[in-house]
């Protein structure tokens, strides 16, 4: 119980501190991949400090109490999970913060927030799917969504069994970490055909708060990326940091290499790599 | 921590022959990379702390630019970039031309030059961002003595 505790402080407090670095050298990285110098490591940090001592200019007050509620249930998705709680509970909670972000964005009456939040929802349909598969696969493998009983079960680290669900997960870690080819909604890069999508309306704290939300989910997400690993002893937990470290480091690549996709070719992509990769790996561990 | 420490960008191409824009988009490239001083180049006036105007303004343009300035939130800079901005340059008697940036706006930085160097953009922006921190430092005061009033 006091592990649990201290799991689920520890992210509250260290999450956004980790996720800002990790923005940090994500964006040194892609400035290097670029032949650039790129901005200090603390950048973030800066950028986020500038925000909240900006002028906030308020479009409607819905959309504040909107992305507070986003803020409010990704930290709640994550705390959770490092709790050691029902990983059900965990991914719907996270929808749940995805969907108050989207209504953030469509409360503000503006062409491009809108367009990004339909695209948002594109973005969310064509993720959906292999996120849910990933807790059908936890249960499949080892008889429970409990967090805590996944990483104390005995056995092999579930990557053994759920090779494909992991593969999967991957592939829509690129959606959900809002990478090129499929930053659709919302983009860090300088892409411009409607603005900036999502956070168009956004401005100085709130649009802080965002940032923050964001950082707390990256954490959260490669959390889940251990959890096919973590098996509750110090060499599996150093297995599951090298594989997180690798996993982004794939997905600053992707981004990278790839250019931003259609909507279609997107849901068509990830739905396949949920069928092929996911439903086969379930079929077969179900199956033996 | 400094307010200037995150300079984010909004480029507005007023009637400019281009020359100015693609010496701003050069500032981007590897060899000048101003991301090195944390400047971002955003399209949207709502994140943009500095905006950063190219080619003279002309009838039609006016009320765009104006819109765009009132958009974005305090503290803000304005950057005048190459002669065209600065007071219509080559254009300036044009029928259509009302004159540089400073017809319509407050504007904080000029940088000369047809088209202006990259170095001189740099300079300019830079310099923009340490005005930043002064307009930064005078909207507080501003706000306590506000608040004692
Ligand atoms: S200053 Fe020269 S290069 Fe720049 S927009 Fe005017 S004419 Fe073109």
């Amino acid at each position: 119980m006091i592990w649990q505790i201290l799991g689920t402080i520890c992210y509250i407090i260290l999450a956004p501190i980790l996720g800002g670095l990790l923005q940090g050298i994500d964006r040194k990285l892609t400035a290097r991949l670029q032949g650039r110098q790129g901005p200090p490591l603390l950048q973030p940090f800066y950028d986020l400090y500038k925000l909240f001592s900006k002028e906030v200019v308020v479009v409607n007050d819905v959309q504040n109490f909107l992305v507070g509620g986003f803020l409010l249930f990704v930290v709640f998705s994550g705390a959770l999970f490092f709790f050691g709680g029902d990983l059900l509970l965990v991914f719907f909670s996270l929808t749940l913060a995805g969907i108050f972000f989207t209504m953030s964005s469509c409360s503000a009456n503006s062409p491009y927030s809108s367009m990004g939040a339909q695209r948002e929802l594109m973005q969310m349909m064509a993720y959906e799917p292999m996120v849910l598969l990933v807790a059908i696969g936890f249960y499949v493998a080892t008889g429970t969504f409990n967090v805590k009983e996944i990483v104390l079960h005995n056995g092999m680290p579930a990557i053994v069994y759920l090779p494909g669900i992991f593969i999967g997960f991957l592939y829509i870690l690129t959606i959900k970490f809002r990478k090129s080819p499929f930053d659709l909604s919302t983009s860090h890069h300088a892409h411009q055909e409607m603005v900036q999508g999502l956070t168009t309306e956004l401005s100085g704290s709130v649009l802080g708060l965002v940032e923050l939300s964001h950082w707390y989910e990256n954490i959260f997400l490669l959390g889940v990326v251990g959890l096919f690993l973590y098996k509750a002893s110090w060499w599996s937990a150093i297995a599951a940091i090298v594989v997180c470290a690798i996993s982004y480091f794939l997905e600053i690549i992707i981004d990278n290499v790839f250019p931003r996709v259609k909507w279609q070719s997107m849901l068509k992509s990830a739905w396949m790599v949920t069928l092929v990769a996911g439903v086969v790996n379930l079929m077969i561990i179900a199956v033996i | 921590m400094k307010v200037s420490k995150s300079p984010w960008l909004m480029h507005y191409d007023g009637s400019s022959c281009n020359g100015c824009d693609i010496e701003v988009l050069a500032c981007l490239t590897p060899v000048y990379d101003v991301e090195r001083f944390g400047v971002m180049n955003t399209g949207n006036p709502k994140h943009a702390d500095i905006f950063l105007i190219t080619g003279g303004i002309n009838a039609q343009n006016a009320p765009v630019v104006k819109q765009l300035y009132s958009q974005m939130p305090n503290p803000k800079v304005v950057v005048a970039v190459g002669v065209c901005a600065c007071n219509g340059g080559i254009f300036k008697e044009c029928y259509n031309i009302l004159g540089g940036v400073d017809t319509v706006l407050p504007v904080d930085i000029y940088v000369p030059g047809c088209a202006a160097r990259p170095e001189a953009i740099i300079d300019g922006v830079v310099r923009a961002v340490a005005l930043l921190d002064e307009k930064k430092k005078a909207l507080s005061q501003e706000q306590v003595s506000s608040k004692e009033a």
